[in-house]
């Protein structure tokens, strides 16, 4: 039998990679103190090495068994943690990483790193261990042509049975070795009345008539060594007999009926020379099926003796029409053992098909009893089932809205049709939110990797850093988790590198010689924030604007606050960085940064105060897949604003758009005057004129990175949950708007991009304004843009 | 057939032990901890358990000595799955009760040239 291994390895490979984060991470908490962390590390390298052992990935196992080795030393306490022993630890995580990524068909792992490490692990260890390679073959295989064999004495503690030890089985184990006779004895069995069935009062004497050597018989007893006596005797076979016969007799069933009895002819071969017997019951009956007539037995017959061929078919010559005989002469002892032994494998061969069916029907009625707590599903598993989820959200939507009217048709009763319907809601409701969840992960993932990070870079650095990590149970949706990993690296990177100040100048400005960096994860509305907060220096205005002015972002009359200054570092091909370091200013600046954010429908925001440190924010939607929507009418089509950008929504009468700056119409909402953009207008909608001629005006304000814009629209409809399709995957991407949905009617309706008008209301609004003043002759505007 | 308790954090581990008694035609039940193992066990028939040593919440050797104790586990075979094959490792597993041990890393025809020492 063998079973193929390859199968278990992608788990395994899983797991290890597991174990690597979680032996960083603990590494970097280390606190000579702590006694469970370090049981944490050491857990997770003995689980690598073992199923690296297990799984064939020899180089794995040997490198991890020395890293383990020294853990053990430190767990125990008899290496005392320093920061060199933890960065050679954290090496040699790197250099498993590394052996894994090789045994996964990646690139080669770097053989002198891993030479290199190893011999510094080596050097740490203190006690050079013998190592763990079985100590065997000290029983000298008796050589020459002498045959051997043993004679075993073995008696053990009357209270063996208690661990589970059960000596039929290990005579039982000894037999899989070779043919054996087990004689045993029962002078110590008390008189029944005082017999107590959980004490063994039996010892036996094994002859076993084959040649081993003597660990393969110790081995045997191996777990009751201390618990027994075993006295065993390499004897020189006394061999009157040169010739072993192996013999295989399966009898028909009918063979009792003849009035033959097999027990009988062994003892008639008994009568030739040494027999062992060997009984296959596979094919037995269970008891309730048991015929007493037919017999469902075959044997295996060893005999060693010097008698012919015929005298032993002599003994079966009544039945060698209802048996299948087969005599044949083993030529040599190890020919015997080795006979038995595929012999052996041959018959547990065909146990396992004849028990087949039987295991198969006990194991289709048993309940399933194999639970686990997690399983590992296939993420695209998981997105299929999102957007099925998502389309059955729409066919409800489409459900109620046929409800809805055939509620209006006269004579209908749709009592019960719409109870069914609001069920149907709910349940969908749910459905699609434990779907979601199905999605979301512990923000932990991305921040897992943020210790280490810190470690290398602050080490390069020269400057004393601690990492507070907090929120990190925060769950998020997993694609957004993949995207925002090299954002927040950047980010982190530059509050190192840039931030915080070498420890020398800390102190000279009066703050701890250790710098902080926080990470901060937490659920604020549909969103998930993540705040990455260091004490350095804060960022520079002055310094900025200037690089800003010198890059041509912005002219010289430009007034900015403090904020747009420092906004301006998300500009493309901005980067203060005097020096381009080694690790941050590498040419992709922090427009990259909020790009990529940006494109997940998230935002990065900057506060800072100098001298005292900077936050960055990080705002994300909690998932890519659902939104909860404002739907609105603009002209005839529906259109859905974002929930979470709409502030408010107001009605405008005409007097309070007030004319400023010549041509621009303003609103004054609460203390501040914001832009109206018409989505007509943006969108070359008819109707754009009109609306602006009526009394009133529906007004929605929205917001987006601390900027607002006064959407124009004809009419607000109702808040609903909307499945996002992509434009991009299904058409191609639209300026304004961030994807579509369908709606329960069938129709499709736009999702707007706030943040993308927002800019654009700007963009349009400075460009209408330059036009305005340029050709106020000519050109007609009467919009307020 | 037999049923057998299976012990170990590692679920590639406890994947091949599994299968590989599976394909025998063993019953298994598996266990991710001691602790899981314990309330798995309790009330429970098993013809053998095998546990690894190092694992969270409650190692191997804790829980061995534990559900020894169970009435209803006192004969039971108990083997320990162990990567150390050090006399005290031995000592530490026979003083919690357990029956023997398999040193790690061992093969499918390995552990099951080994289980039937204890059930068949």
């Amino acid at each position: 039998m063998s079973i193929d291994l390859s199968q278990f390895i992608a788990t395994f490979l899983e797991e290890s990679y597991e174990g690597i984060d979680i032996m960083e991470t603990s590494l970097l908490n280390l606190d000579s103190e702590d006694d469970e962390t370090i049981n944490v590390i050491f857990r997770a390298a003995h689980s690598i090495k073992g199923g690296a052992g297990t799984f064939g990935f020899d180089e794995v196992a040997n490198f991890t068994h020395v890293v383990e080795t020294l853990l053990e030393e430190v767990r125990s306490g008899k290496q005392n943690i320093t920061a060199d022993l933890v960065n050679l630890f954290l090496e040699s995580v790197d250099c498993i990483k590394g052996l894994l990524g090789a045994a996964q068909d990646g690139p080669q792992a770097d053989q002198q790193q891993i030479e290199d490490v190893k011999q510094r692990l080596e050097a740490f260890i203190v006690a050079s261990e013998p190592g763990d390679e079985n100590v065997e073959q000290n029983a000298e295989s008796p050589s020459g042509n002498k045959k051997y064999c043993w004679k075993i004495n073995f008696s053990a503690n009357p209270e063996i049975l208690e661990n589970g030890h059960e000596p039929a089985l290990m005579f039982a184990a000894l037999a899989d070795i070779g043919p054996l006779k087990v004689v045993a004895d029962t002078s110590s069995l008390p008189p029944l009345a005082e017999y107590d069935p959980q004490l063994l009062y039996l010892s036996w004497r094994i002859d076993c008539t084959f040649d081993c050597t003597e660990s393969q018989i110790k081995e045997v007893f191996e777990w009751v060594e201390d618990e027994c006596t075993l006295e065993m005797n390499q004897v020189e076979f006394e061999q009157r007999a040169s010739r072993t016969w192996q013999i295989n007799f399966v009898p028909n069933q009918e063979l009792l009926s003849t009035g033959n009895e097999p027990a009988l002819m062994f003892s008639a071969l008994a009568q030739l020379g040494d027999l062992a017997v060997k009984a296959h019951t596979e094919k037995l009956l269970s008891l309730d099926d048991q015929q007493p007539d037919l017999l469902n037995i075959s044997w295996q017959l060893t005999l060693v003796s010097d008698c012919e061929k015929a005298e032993i078919a002599d003994i079966f010559e009544w039945v060698d029409d209802l048996c299948e005989l087969q005599i044949s002469e083993l030529a040599s002892t190890a020919e015997q053992q080795q006979a038995l032994g595929t012999d052996t494998q041959n018959s547990d061969q065909d146990a396992t098909e004849s028990t087949k069916d039987s295991s198969d029907k006990a194991k289709a009625s048993k309940s399933k009893a194999v639970e686990s707590s997690s399983i590992r599903v296939d993420t695209d598993k998981i997105d299929s089932l999102i957007n099925r989820v998502g389309e059955l959200v729409i066919t409800q939507a489409m459900l109620g809205q046929v409800g809805d009217d055939l509620a209006d048709v006269a004579g209908v009763d749709t009592e019960r049709l719409q109870k069914g319907l609001e069920q149907l809601e709910r349940n969908t409701r749910d459905l699609q939110e434990d779907v979601m969840r199905v999605r979301m992960l512990p923000v932990s993932f991305v921040f897992n990797r943020f210790p280490r990070l810190v470690h290398d870079v602050s080490g390069k650095l020269s400057k004393k850093v601690q990492l507070i990590i907090t929120g990190e149970q925060t769950e998020i949706d997993k694609t957004v988790m993949e995207k925002i990993g090299d954002p927040m690296v950047h980010l982190v990177r530059n509050s190192l590198d840039h931030g915080l100040e070498e420890p020398a100048e800390r102190i000279a400005a009066g703050k701890p010689e250790l710098g902080t960096v926080k990470l901060n994860a937490y659920h604020q509305g549909g969103f998930v924030v993540i705040d990455i907060i260091d004490d350095g220096r804060g960022l520079n205005t002055e310094k900025i604007r200037a690089k800003a002015l010198e890059k041509g972002l912005i002219t010289a009359e430009q007034q900015l606050s403090e904020d747009e200054i420092n906004g301006l570092i998300f500009k493309p091909g901005f980067s203060t960085a005097d020096v381009v370091s080694d690790l941050s200013g590498r040419g992709v600046g922090l427009d990259v940064v909020i790009r990529n954010i940006e494109s997940l429908g998230g935002q990065v925001t900057v506060k800072s105060e100098a001298g005292k440190g900077s936050a960055f924010s990080i705002k994300l939607p909690l998932t890519l897949a659902i939104l909860e929507g404002q739907l609105v009418r603009v002209h005839e089509d529906t259109y859905v604003i974002p929930l979470v950008s709409i502030v408010e929504t107001i009605v405008v009468p005409k007097e309070a758009k007030n004319p400023i700056a010549g041509e621009q119409k303003l609103l004054h909402f609460r203390d501040e005057y914001i832009s109206h953009l018409d989505l007509k207008k943006l969108f070359h909608l008819p109707g754009a004129e009109s609306a602006a001629s009526t009394d009133t005006t529906l007004v929605a304000i929205v917001e987006n990175a601390g900027k607002k814009v006064g959407l124009v629209v004809d009419e607000l409809y109702g808040q609903q949950q909307v499945v996002i399709k992509s434009l991009e995957v299904n058409f191609k991407r639209v300026e304004g708007l961030s994807g579509a949905t369908i709606l329960g009617d069938g129709s499709v309706a736009l999702i707007l991009d706030v943040a993308g008008l927002i800019q654009r209301g700007l963009n349009f609004e400075v460009a209408s304004a330059v036009k305005s003043r340029n050709h106020l002759k000519n050109e007609r505007t009467q919009g307020y843009l | 057939m037999a049923t057998i308790l299976v012990v170990d954090d590692s679920v590639s581990l406890r994947n091949m032990v599994t299968f590989t008694l599976k394909n025998e035609g063993f019953d298994v039940v598996e266990a991710g901890d001691g602790q899981e193992a314990l309330s798995k066990a309790k009330g429970a028939k098993f013809d053998l358990v095998l546990t690894d040593v190092n694992m969270p919440r409650m190692d191997g050797i804790t829980f061995c000595a534990a559900l020894r104790k169970e009435a209803a586990f006192k004969f039971t075979p108990i083997l320990i799955l162990t990567t150390e094959n050090s006399p005290e490792m031995k000592e530490k597993g026979k003083t919690a009760g357990a029956t023997g041990w398999l040193v790690k890393p061992f093969n499918p025809e390995k552990l099951l040239s080994t289980i039937k020492r204890v059930v068949r």
